[in-house]
């Protein structure tokens, strides 16, 4: 019985996320006796370094085909049941999250998405889990023999403490996805949203897209991701997949900065669990202020080129 | 064409979390349930294909009575019948394992990217493994062309663009369409549209919620002067040493 990891990639690398999902792998397999076995699922060849995270092995299933939820859930699935996983763990990402129900299902498993901590295994199987878009942690005691986690990013350290490991290739025979992929389009060189240590974000007060090249110039300076309130991407200023809060994506941030952002219930929920939180707003008044950690009140169009030039120097 | 359409009934996104019962349940005083948002936008695009191809909608809600007026509404929206499974919704695979039981013979079935209570995101891909269909996740868009559908959908850092043929399951994004406003006709006509009541019975749950917690609060914001803010870099820099 092992622990078994989804390795997700993107572009041919691993992603941060699976480096954090082995390393999470790797505790409970300590508190299990237990080794964890990587799936690499992927075109990837060279998967030996993800021993360093704490895999003892990793399989390769050489996949050209791209990621589509039945045929890859149907592999990785196969795999999982050739080596007996007695816990699954994946990235609380689309792609993992695309994959676990269906894994699920196939090992008879109990499912958790959204997990952010180790299992308590002193009764049972209790994991802790992001309820109400932030706003709440539930804890959840996992019933059936088999588990299947989905962690989110930015919750677990990376522990890269060990070294290479054996790699293994394996083939699977699974019928053709049913699904076809048209067309993808992905902005490449970017941090996910989702994974990004650092965030800048903006919000109405920047009163128009032509204003957001000082929102980038700041987010590039530091290697933040960025993001923004929903009426800004309501009013097409941003891409749709830069709007967080409870109707748009949940973020974990180490740092978040909230630029002219007003700090409504519903963008909160998505964000309050960023580890530092920044606002800068104009209004002293301004909500946002009450669940931040440091706080400018002022014009963010005075304050930017400051923040830009203390940067620069 | 015949259509399935997941809802889930939450909190209204102003709502105050709190527990009771030494945080072991969720406190529903005072709170205002609403139609899960993306499950609005799952009725109102089923809806839309329905009109187009001579189809109809089906919706199915597992949960007790008192969640019959978020029912109605989705009745109201424009859809021809409901099914309410009785049982508190303890969680996603549960909800997922009742609906499975009534969703063989839909061309299409949708639910919601994600409850914004329980934030599973699971349903869309436990039906699908349930019903041995595909499963394509957070959707932005879905057409149908007589044949086939094809979808645009999120994925990390862009979005992909797919054909699939039915049956399968589909779970709404943000993007998909603007929700549909009952209108008055839509409303009357929904009080006298069938609703069927079945009782669940999922035995073997997989997961129980034993308690829950809130966030620790912030302590108070420390204010940085707007003259100075480049003072802001070097406490990030050296005191928080995030950047
Ligand atoms: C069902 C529902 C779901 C929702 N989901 C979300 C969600 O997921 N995410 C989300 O973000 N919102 C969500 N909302 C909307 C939310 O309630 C707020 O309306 C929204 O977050 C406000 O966005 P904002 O702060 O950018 O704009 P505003 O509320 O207009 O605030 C702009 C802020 O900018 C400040 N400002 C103006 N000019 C300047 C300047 N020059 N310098 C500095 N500051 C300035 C103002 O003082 C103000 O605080 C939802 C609402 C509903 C009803
Ligand atoms: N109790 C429920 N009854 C019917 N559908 C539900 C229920 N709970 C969740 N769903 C559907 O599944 C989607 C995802 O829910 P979840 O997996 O809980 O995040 C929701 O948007 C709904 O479409």
């Amino acid at each position: 019985m092992s622990i078994v990891v989804f390795a997700e990639s993107s572009e041919n690398q691993f992603k941060k996320s699976t480096f954090e999902a082995i390393s999470y792998a790797k505790e409970i397999g300590t508190l299990m006796s237990k080794e964890v076995v990587a799936v690499n699922i992927s075109s990837i060849a060279n998967s030996a370094e993800l021993g360093k995270y704490g895999a003892s092995k990793v399989l390769n299933c050489s996949n050209t085909d791209g990621f589509t939820a039945d045929s890859t859930s149907e592999i990785f699935a196969s795999i999982c049941k050739q080596i007996g996983a007695s816990v699954v763990i994946v990235s609380n990402s689309y792609v993992g999250k695309s994959l676990a129900p269906r894994i699920a299902v196939s090992l008879n498993a109990s499912l958790a998405t959204n997990v952010i901590s180790v299992p308590d295994l002193s009764n049972g199987f209790t994991v802790k889990r992001g309820v109400f878009s932030g706003k709440a942690f539930a804890f959840v005691n996992l019933n059936r023999d088999i588990k299947v986690l989905a962690i989110t990013p930015n919750s677990f350290e990376i522990n890269a403490n060990g070294s290479d490991c054996a790699t293994e290739s394996v083939s699977v025979n699974a019928s053709p996805s049913k699904i076809s992929i048209n067309a993808i389009n992905k902005v490449t060189g970017k941090i996910p949203l989702t994974e990004a240590e650092l965030v800048v974000s903006a919000g109405r007060g920047m009163k128009g897209p032509e204003n957001w090249h000082m929102i980038e110039e700041l987010a590039d300076l530091i290697g933040a991701a960025t993001a923004c309130s929903k009426p800004v991407s309501d009013m097409g200023w941003r891409p749709h997949s830069e709007h967080v809060g409870q109707t748009g994506i949940t973020i974990k941030p180490n740092l978040y900065i909230a630029i002219g952002i007003s700090g409504a219930i519903q963008h909160l929920a998505g964000v309050s669990s960023s580890k530092t939180i920044v606002a800068i707003n104009k209004d002293p008044e301004a909500p946002f202020f009450k669940s931040a950690d440091y706080g400018i009140v002022g014009d963010a169009f005075e304050i930017l080129p400051k923040l830009i030039h203390a940067l620069k120097n | 064409m015949k259509i399935l359409v997941c809802i889930s009934v939450v909190p209204d996104t102003t709502t105050k979390i709190t527990f009771t019962d030494s945080d072991t349940t969720f406190n529903k005083a005072g709170v205002q349930f609403i139609v899960n948002p993306y499950d609005e936008l799952a009725v109102t695009r089923a809806l839309e294909i329905a009109e187009a191809n001579n189809g109809s909608v089906t919706i199915v809600h597992v949960g007790e009575a008192d969640s019959e007026p978020s029912i109605r509404k989705a009745l109201s929206m424009g859809a021809n019948e409901a099914i309410r499974i009785n049982a508190i919704p303890v969680d996603a695979q549960f909800v997922a394992e009742e609906i499975a039981k009534i969703a063989e013979g839909y061309d299409l079935i949708l639910t919601g990217r994600e409850s914004i209570d329980y934030n599973g995101g699971a349903v869309c891909g436990l039906l699908g493994a349930l019903l041995n269909i595909p499963s394509i996740n957070v959707v932005t868009k879905i057409d149908y062309n007589g044949g086939n559908f094809t979808f645009d959908r999120d994925i990390d850092g862009g979005r992909e663009t797919l054909t699939c043929a039915g049956p399968l399951v589909a779970s709404a994004q943000k993007d998909l369409c603007e929700p549909r406003i009952p209108n008055m006709r839509g409303i009357m006509a929904a009080r006298t549209k069938p609703l069927q009541i079945i009782e669940a019975s999922v035995s073997n749950q997989a997961a129980n919620y034993q308690s829950y917690s809130l966030p620790a609060p912030k302590g108070s914001v420390k204010l940085i002067d707007a003259d100075n803010a480049g003072e802001l870099i070097n406490i990030l820099k050296n005191e928080v040493k995030v950047i």
